[in-house]
């Protein structure tokens, strides 16, 4: 009996290391973070770090490229969602009854979540969309169509196709599994009953995706709202400010113009926006851990 | 051939065949239907994939030309210039390192915290749970500035030591939680029995839970790699020459250097090809991992 419950004792402490490590991972630099915000502190002027309050975060927001990092940063999270979400959920219910080689297409359809952001970004912007020798061009020509110049007409919607490709088989994947726990006599019992397609979709594929829904939007969310290798990669958040989300502009405030307090500024907005979908996200993990 | 034995039968009988053999008709017909729509959107999605393997064993000549070439005489000679100029290996070296060093650690760290969340857990278990998962959610550039200070600081800057402790914590809590899932999936009794028979913790761990949850462990260790492998923001903001794993080498050929398409696509394919592979193998699994335990 004292065996067992010395055992107790040490497992209960072997989750220590782990929650130390978070903790100190965490709350460092966030504090770190927290207090550079309210300092004026530039990496090319040693020595001055005189306290100015919330200076910093006033010309944050006074920039206008903060409205500009923002409004990117929604536009970005939004139309990604609404594409590999929309798109996701269509594929995930085309390939979920039996078909010859449905194996190799489920492989195909997941393949670009697994190709690393800086090649994604290359593969697209050199081969696919550069405007006199990618294939895309080639094909406007064949058309008779006079090709688009993708990073400077269009940039934005440029970025939001190479991100999507990268996301949408996120959203296939983790769609298609859940649909598979899906209760398969519920399903011939309403297809017996004369319910159409349309029906089955509303009443009873959409209701058993709504969680595996919610988990998709609210992860996709956290990390859309970090984008950055992509745009790094192809047009370094121009031309202008037309690409350059919050992620970006904090990169380049900080490590291209030295200015670490308003920097710090806007990390700390960025992580008060992550916050908000975290909350939510979490709740919901939360809910379905009691649940087992 | 249908309508003749159907012949002979009454007509209400006929009337009500009729429709049978239409439904057939009609899942014939929406099943190829399916199987070509199916086909088409998965060859569209692969296609970039597909664009870049190809480009990779054309010449550079042909990698330019237009009419893009579809039909030419594939050649090896991209690979061996990649291997021969870039220092390939060496970066392909770090990524190797600093992921299989991150995964390797982070499992170690892990599998106790697992344990002991899994088979003893107190009031406080789920909290803490939510928390880790709740440090997985900082956006990166919020601790960019402190993180770059410490790395120089302490002469981690361009270290894959460095690069190794981030990767490390960054996916520590998905690591954890991935662990906890497989974890609470195995019967009680039987690590119960087990310390009956006097086996002491690291015995039962070592001997016992670990075996029996190896599949999902391997897993868990598979997603760290992907996700430590394409990791893209601490490595192009925190290494340089001497650290720098694939991901950055890559994003140094958006440069004009980078007009060799070719060589560019060859690089390309020998950094994706591993971990494409490793997803490949693992996409089920790796559901659980991605969506912390919600979707199974």
């Amino acid at each position: 009996m004292s065996q067992v419950n010395r055992n107790t004792g040490i497992a209960r402490l072997l989750v220590a290391p782990s929650v130390l490590l978070l903790l100190v991972w965490m709350a460092v630099p966030l504090g770190m973070t927290l207090y550079f915000s309210t300092i004026n502190f530039n990496l090319m002027v040693p020595g001055m770090k005189a306290f100015v309050g919330l200076e910093n975060y006033y010309y944050f927001f006074t920039d206008p490229s903060f409205i500009d990092g923002l409004t990117n940063t929604l536009v970005l999270v939004g139309m990604v969602l609404i594409i590999t979400v929309g798109l996701g959920t269509l594929i995930a219910i085309l390939v979920d009854h039996p078909f010859p080689g449905q194996g190799i297409v489920r492989v195909l359809l997941i393949s670009p979540f697994f190709i690393m952001p800086t090649v994604n970004a290359l593969v697209w912007k050199n081969l696919l969309m550069n405007p006199v020798s990618g294939l895309f061009a080639f094909i406007a020509n064949t058309f008779g169509l006079q090709p688009i110049d993708w990073f400077t007409d269009i940039p934005m919607t440029s970025i939001i196709i190479i991100v999507s490709w990268q996301w949408l088989p996120f959203a296939i994947l983790i769609l298609m599994t859940a649909l598979q726990s899906m209760d398969q006599e519920q399903l011939e019992a309403a297809k017996m009953d004369g319910a159409g397609p349309l029906a089955v979709f509303r009443h009873i594929t959409l209701p058993h995706l709504a969680r595996p829904l919610t988990v998709v939007i609210m992860i996709e969310t956290i990390f859309l709202l970090s984008i950055f290798a992509e745009i790094f990669t192809t047009t370094s958040g121009g031309p202008g400010t037309q690409t350059t989300n919050l992620a970006y502009l904090i990169y380049s405030q900080a490590l291209l113009q030295f200015d670490v307090g308003m920097a710090s500024a806007g990390g700390v907005i960025a992580v008060l926006l992550a916050n908000i979908v975290a909350f939510f996200l979490i709740r919901a993990v939360g809910k379905s851990l009691a649940e087992q | 051939m249908n309508t003749q034995q159907v012949k002979p039968m009454s007509q209400p009988s006929l009337a009500r065949k009729q429709p049978l053999l239409d439904m057939r008709q009609a899942k014939i017909v929406k099943n190829i239907t399916v199987t070509v729509a199916a086909w088409l959107v998965a060859l569209t999605i692969f296609f970039p994939i597909f664009w870049m393997v190809l480009t990779s064993l054309k010449t550079e000549l042909n990698a330019f030309s237009t009419p893009p070439a579809l039909i030419f005489k594939p050649t090896l000679e991209n690979y061996v210039a990649v291997f021969e100029r870039s220092d390939y290996l060496k970066y392909a070296w770090n990524s190797v390192v600093v992921s299989f060093g991150a995964s390797i650690i982070g499992m170690v760290i892990a599998i106790p915290a697992a344990y002991s969340m899994a088979f003893y857990p107190t009031k406080r278990t789920q909290g803490v749970l939510l928390w880790m998962l709740s440090t997985k959610m900082l956006p990166p550039v919020g601790v960019l500035v402190p993180l770059y200070l410490l790395a120089r600081d302490t002469s981690l800057l361009d270290t894959k030591t460095g690069l190794t402790i981030i990767y490390t914590l960054i996916n520590l809590p998905i690591v954890i939680w991935m662990i906890y899932t497989y974890f609470r999936e195995v019967p009680k009794d039987i690590l119960e029995a087990v310390r009956m028979d006097g086996a002491n913790l690291w015995q039962e761990i070592r001997h016992v839970l670990i075996p029996i949850t190896l599949g999902g462990l391997s897993s868990t260790f598979l997603l760290s790699l992907i996700l430590s492998w394409n990791e893209a923001f601490w490595s192009l903001n925190l290494t340089a020459s001497k650290a720098a794993p694939l991901t950055a080498l890559i994003a140094s050929y958006s440069s004009p250097e980078g007009l060799f398409w070719a060589k560019l696509s060859a690089a390309s394919t020998l950094a994706v090809a591993p971990i494409l592979v490793f997803g490949w193998i693992s996409q089920k699994q790796l559901v659980r991992g991605l969506t912390f335990g919600a979707v199974k």
